[in-house]
């Protein structure tokens, strides 16, 4: 018995022969470790000579990385929970994010204006969270009832094209309807400026503020997912349609609070930019958005903590990685390069590792 | 089918659907708002299409509610099922849902009036804009006008229904005859500059058409119309009817005609009717490459414009006498090093994403778009590429002792076409070809193709290879013709404008995306470049965003499909999925399939 197997163990092993395709993609992975692992030598060296970054530069870089990482978790969870249910990828979602910065600004705006900003800051803050996710919660909504209820069960490639042209028209809409320029969110309040020492490490308030929040909505998230009947049902919904609608869950609300929720994630997520970079204008969904479906993916399709902890990852990747491996490679003009840094990382995630570092959860039907 | 799915398809005419009423009566409100809150009303207002009557802005703002009418007096015909008799409840909804629209704008215009405050935000939100939105009469007149003129409109569009079949194609043919005729005002002032009585007729030297040339048009175009229809024309229907050798010939003429056409049309034009046919010419090279890869092999690349990108600068790098390259070589002895280039470079982007699932390689190759485009930019590479800059003073194409370049755009567009005519051949030849039928084996179902003995990495490696080839011919020309090549050339917009060229043409079929690249780039512009209706200036991507989900849900398959990418798109299953899901409503062109 056990000769047989290892018989045809060796015969499997005999009949595969890699293609020079598998070699191709053996040679990209093995050159992208040797430029990382150059780069790092290189940035480790730097850093022993006393050349580049201090130690608490690069603690802040780590700092910034992990409060943008917060916001491309969340963001990514509604690329994840809307790819987990429907099975394609929703490139609007960027541009639902940004609805809810865009529209939160006029709100900040108004606040600074009638002297709310400076009085009571975290009512201010609260009101332009609330602004910002029922915006984006809404505009969630409504591309999904205009443009992708119609395709449930078409090709796989139909939404998605759907999704881009929905992803230009809601950029344009923003840029006809308030203009192209960049709009600046007013000065964060006083109290939430400066650093806070906590156990003799510095962490900027505003960092600490956004990861805060993340926690919270991710708890909050989680709590919904798990234990509330709709999040069963979405559940139920992600793993076969068709066996939920036959237990008496109706699909189509059950997809609607999908992209609902995703939305307003995608609103709390809009704060945080306003908090981390104050200047939004209809562009600004693009790339966050593609970040964060590189995070998604990199946590594992589907998977919710996984999509959070890609976000994470990512964010980190981004804030130390332009600096420790191009900047150990002596490339100059490193900061110009962070977006191919975040668009290699998409590739390199895709060509590695295309099931996630947590696995893929998907429903039956898209399993490939 | 239930009772109450038959209520569903055939709602009941005597009664009015207040539901319905409500819904159709807020759109079309919104729409209309939605247009003048842009901008694009007042915008499009500066184009006369008839002066001093119709311009552009309120044709398309008119067409808002004349399209809710049509769509309230529809009778979506189901086999099997009676539909419901066209009654006067029609009209009636038809006018009170068009008078709730004019209301809702109107609203709108008082608000803007009210606040002008609101400015700071909305930029859009001006005195001149109210202006136009009450078609000039002022707010207080508006809320008794802006109702009264939806509603009529509204009426109009219902009325339609009631025309017969022949009467109303002949009604719709005439007044697209007007409309492409004030259109393309500049093409026919361009082609009759040897009868300039024709245009001076036609069209008032302010721009736009005369009223009365309008009548006569739209009288002539009618009647021809409606006496000519239903006798037999050549057309596409009548080619797919004929056996193999008719269609041989006819095919032969039709391509001899579009030839002769080619050649023709650039010299009746004018310089700047050439720059933009140059324009639709790289946009028609570039659609029919992404064709061969979205169209015929079904991966969908999104970051098409890289090899566009590497087509331009290798090109601009090899002849610039400023470039990084030590030696110098004229156009034609770079071009063969261009194409072996972008063969290269579509491995290279090809080979990683083999495996991939297909949404997942659109999303990669987006990524690997952008990350050439950031490379071209950067400082890091700039002793090469020429950072922000760019590459500079990229000579002409050498053509006898002259070099041709942006500057000589009506011998440069015989260039354009050349290499649409050879990547339109191309294409041709590869469709039915035994890569082309791979492609077509590995598009409908992957796992089935490579069980049947295809062998599938070879066939999307093809597919990526040539693809990229033919954009870079594109590139090639580009970078001659600008004579400046930056990285500012190829954002993704440039792909997304090529996808929907692709799409909105009809993918898999040569001549649909000609058509597409002709319709699109020609009229409302590429990404830079601007198109006849110069107007559209911001807002095309906003319509180009709109006509891609637009298409995606009404008629994926494109204007002129082939007929068998529209079979895969209109399977059974899928019809019957969309069946289910919808409460067993028929909406839009499932009944076609």
């Amino acid at each position: 018995m056990t000769a047989t197997t290892a018989e045809t163990t060796a015969r499997v092993r005999k009949v595969f022969r890699p293609t020079w395709v598998d070699t191709f993609l053996w040679a990209i992975r093995i050159g992208a470790i040797l430029v990382i692992a150059w780069g790092l030598i290189g940035s480790i060296q730097n850093f022993a000579a006393g050349r580049g970054l201090s130690a608490s530069q690069w603690r802040d870089l780590i700092i910034a990385g992990l409060s943008q990482g917060a916001m491309y978790g969340l963001l990514a969870l509604g690329y994840s929970m809307v790819y987990g249910v429907l099975g394609f990828i929703n490139f609007a979602h960027g541009e639902v994010f940004m609805s809810g910065a865009m529209v939160g600004f006029i709100a900040a705006n108004w606040l600074f204006d009638a002297g709310i900003w400076a009085a009571n800051p975290i009512l201010s803050l609260l009101i332009v969270l609330a602004v910002a996710m029922l915006t984006s919660t809404l505009v969630a909504i409504l591309v999904e009832r205009v443009a992708y209820r119609k395709l449930r069960g078409a090709p796989r490639l139909i939404p998605l094209i759907t999704s881009i042209g929905v992803s230009f028209f809601l950029q344009y809409t923003f840029a006809t309807l308030f203009g192209v320029g960049v709009r600046t969110y007013p000065q964060a309040p006083e109290m939430f400026a400066g650093a806070l020492s906590i156990g003799g490490f510095r962490i900027g308030k505003a960092s600490l503020l956004v990861i805060v929040v993340a926690i919270l909505s991710m708890i909050g998230l989680w709590y919904f997912v798990t234990r509330t009947k709709s999040g069963q049902a979405m559940r139920a919904v992600a793993e076969d349609k068709e066996i939920a609608a036959l237990m008496g869950i109706d699909v189509d609300r059950t997809i609607v609070t999908v992209f609902a929720v995703g939305g307003a994630m995608a609103g709390v997520a809009a704060l945080m930019w306003a908090i981390l970079f104050r200047g939004v204008n209809f562009f600004t969904g693009f790339l966050p958005g593609i970040k964060a479906f590189t995070s998604a993916v990199l946590g594992g399709i589907g998977n919710l903590v996984g999509a959070m902890g890609g976000g994470v990852l990512l964010g980190l990747f981004e804030g130390v990685g332009p600096l420790l491996i191009l900047g150990g490679l002596g490339i100059p003009g490193v900061s110009q390069l962070k977006d191919v840094v975040a668009f290699t990382a998409l590739v390199l995630v895709l060509v590695f590792r295309p099931s996630g570092l947590f696995g893929e959860r998907l429903g039956s039907e898209d399993r490939v | 089918m239930t009772a109450a799915t038959i209520d569903a398809v055939t709602p009941k005419a005597s009664r009015l659907d207040v539901r319905r009423l409500l819904r159709m009566g807020g759109l079309t409100g919104l729409a209309m708002t939605f247009i003048a809150a842009n901008g694009m009303l007042e915008t499009f207002n500066n184009r006369l299409l008839i002066r001093p009557i119709l311009s552009m802005g309120y044709l398309l703002f008119l067409a808002i509610p004349f399209v809710m009418g049509f769509l309230i007096g529809r009778r979506v015909e189901v086999e099997g099922v009676e539909t419901a008799p066209r009654t006067a409840a029609d009209v009636v909804m038809a006018v009170v849902a068009g008078l709730l629209a004019g209301l809702i704008a109107a609203l709108f215009a008082a608000i803007v009036n009210a606040f002008p405050g609101l400015r700071g935000t909305f930029p859009r939100f001006s005195p001149a804009m109210v202006s136009v939105l009450t078609f000039g009469f002022g707010v207080g007149t508006g809320f008794l006008l802006l109702p009264g003129v939806a509603a009529v409109v509204g009426a109009v569009g219902v009325g339609m229904h009631w025309l017969s079949d022949r009467l109303r194609k002949a009604v719709s043919v005439a007044a697209l005859v007007v409309v492409v005729a004030a259109v393309f005002e500049s093409v026919v002032k361009d082609f009759f500059e040897w009868f300039a009585t024709l245009p001076r007729f036609l069209y008032h030297p302010g721009g736009g058409l005369k009223v009365v040339s309008a009548i006569v048009l739209f009288i002539v175009a009618g009647v021809a119309s409606f006496f000519l229809q239903g006798r037999k024309m050549p057309g596409f229907a009548g080619l797919t009817s004929q056996d193999a050798t008719e269609r041989r010939r006819s095919s032969l003429i039709a391509a001899v005609l579009v030839l002769a056409l080619t050649i023709v049309v650039p010299m009746l034009l004018g310089g700047v009717l050439n720059e933009l046919l140059t324009n639709v010419g790289l946009f028609m090279l570039m659609g029919l490459g992404l064709n061969i890869v979205v169209g015929y092999a079904g991966l969908l690349d999104l970051g098409y414009v890289a090899f566009f990108a590497v087509g331009a600068y290798t090109m601009a790098l090899l002849t610039s006498p400023l470039s990084s390259v030590p030696f110098q070589l004229n156009w034609w002895q770079a071009f063969p090093i261009v194409l072996v280039m972008a063969a290269l470079a579509g491995l290279f982007i090809g080979t990683p994403v083999i495996r991939m699932r297909g949404d997942y390689l659109a999303i990669v190759t987006l990524g690997f778009g952008e990350i050439i485009r950031y490379l071209f930019l950067s400082d890091w590479l700039s002793p090469y590429f020429g950072g922000a800059q760019g590459v500079r003073r990229v000579p002409g194409i050498p053509l006898g002792s002259n070099l041709v370049g942006g500057s000589d755009i009506t011998v440069f567009v015989y260039f354009t076409l050349f290499f649409v005519a050879i990547a339109a051949y191309v294409s041709w030849r590869l469709q039915d070809s035994r890569i082309g039928r791979a492609w077509a084996a590995m598009r409908e179902d992957e796992d089935i193709a490579e069980a049947v003995g295809i062998d599938t990495v070879k066939a999307k490696l093809l597919a990526f290879v040539t693809g990229a080839v033919l954009a870079s011919f594109a590139g090639a020309l580009f970078a001659a013709k600008v004579g400046t090549v930056f990285a500012h050339s190829f954002e993704i917009i440039v792909s997304i404008i090529i996808l929907v060229v692709v799409i909105v043409g009809g993918m898999g079929n040569i001549a649909g995306v000609a058509v597409g690249a002709l319709v699109l780039v020609g009229v409302l512009g590429g990404p830079n470049q601007p198109g006849l209706l110069q107007e559209f200036g911001e807002y095309k991507l906003l319509v180009y965003g709109a006509l891609l989900v637009f298409m995606m849900l009404q008629k994926p398959e494109g204007l002129l499909p082939s007929a068998r990418r529209a079979r895969e798109l209109h399977q059974e299953e899928y019809l019957q999925d969309a069946w289910l899901d919808k409460g067993g409503q028929f909406v839009g062109s499932e009944q076609e399939a």
